[in-house]
């Protein structure tokens, strides 16, 4: 466990999961929710986790945002808050 | 007091993202916008259980040859057993993502909207 990278990644995660919940379009949501499951993969791997990394990696930046895309593309692209 | 806090600052980041999804699934009324705060509550629970297995200077929980033919040291690896039920906890989890965005393109067919307010009005006024 590396302490620097730790306090980068986390920062990133915040701010990512922020960005995913205010942001009114919800294609753009759903990708930034992407990039917050690969920051979260990277911070499993430098905990040592990597079996959980991989698998965050593959299902849950890759099948979640492919799950929420096909969702976003059946109903409406803009929300309102 | 403030040596406490800031030595444990990842706690304070994980409490953080617990309540910023928290407040995504209570205060934001898109149906989306909903599961995405869950999505973030669920990976910050999951996160805090893989910190609880780890440590400073632990190594990853696989053995090496000097170790095979010797007796391992449990203490130079990190715990995996949090890592192990966490992923089921992911795979479990997405499972739910799924179910849910289906329920959530059926509620958009019956009343073509996702917000939940106008949903409950159109309840109030046609009763179905």
């Amino acid at each position: 466990m590396i302490v620097p990278l730790d306090i980068i990644l986390l920062v990133f995660v915040v701010i990512t999961g922020i960005a995913a919940l205010q942001i009114k379009d919800l294609l753009g949501a759903t990708i930034i929710l992407g990039s917050f499951s690969f920051f979260m993969c990277l911070i499993y791997t430098e905990m040592g986790a990597v079996d959980v990394a991989f698998t965050e990696a593959c299902v849950g930046a890759g099948v979640g945002t492919v799950l929420f895309i096909a969702a976003v593309h059946k109903t409406k692209r803009r929300a309102k808050d | 007091m403030l040596e406490y806090i800031i030595s444990k600052y990842n706690y304070w980041v994980y409490i953080f993202l617990m309540m910023l999804g928290l407040y995504g699934m209570i205060g934001k009324r898109n149906l989306v916008k909903k599961l995405i705060g869950m999505n973030i509550f669920q990976v910050a629970i999951i996160l805090f259980y893989i910190s609880i297995g780890s440590k400073v200077g632990g190594d990853i929980p696989i053995l090496t040859a000097e170790d095979l033919h010797g007796m391992a040291d449990p203490g130079k690896y990190l715990n995996p057993i949090p890592h192990v039920l966490m992923l089921t906890a992911i795979v479990v989890g997405i499972a739910t993502t799924g179910v849910a965005l289906a329920i959530i393109i059926m509620i958009y067919n019956r009343y073509k909207t996702l917000a939940e307010d106008e949903i409950l009005e159109i309840r109030k006024e046609t009763g179905v």
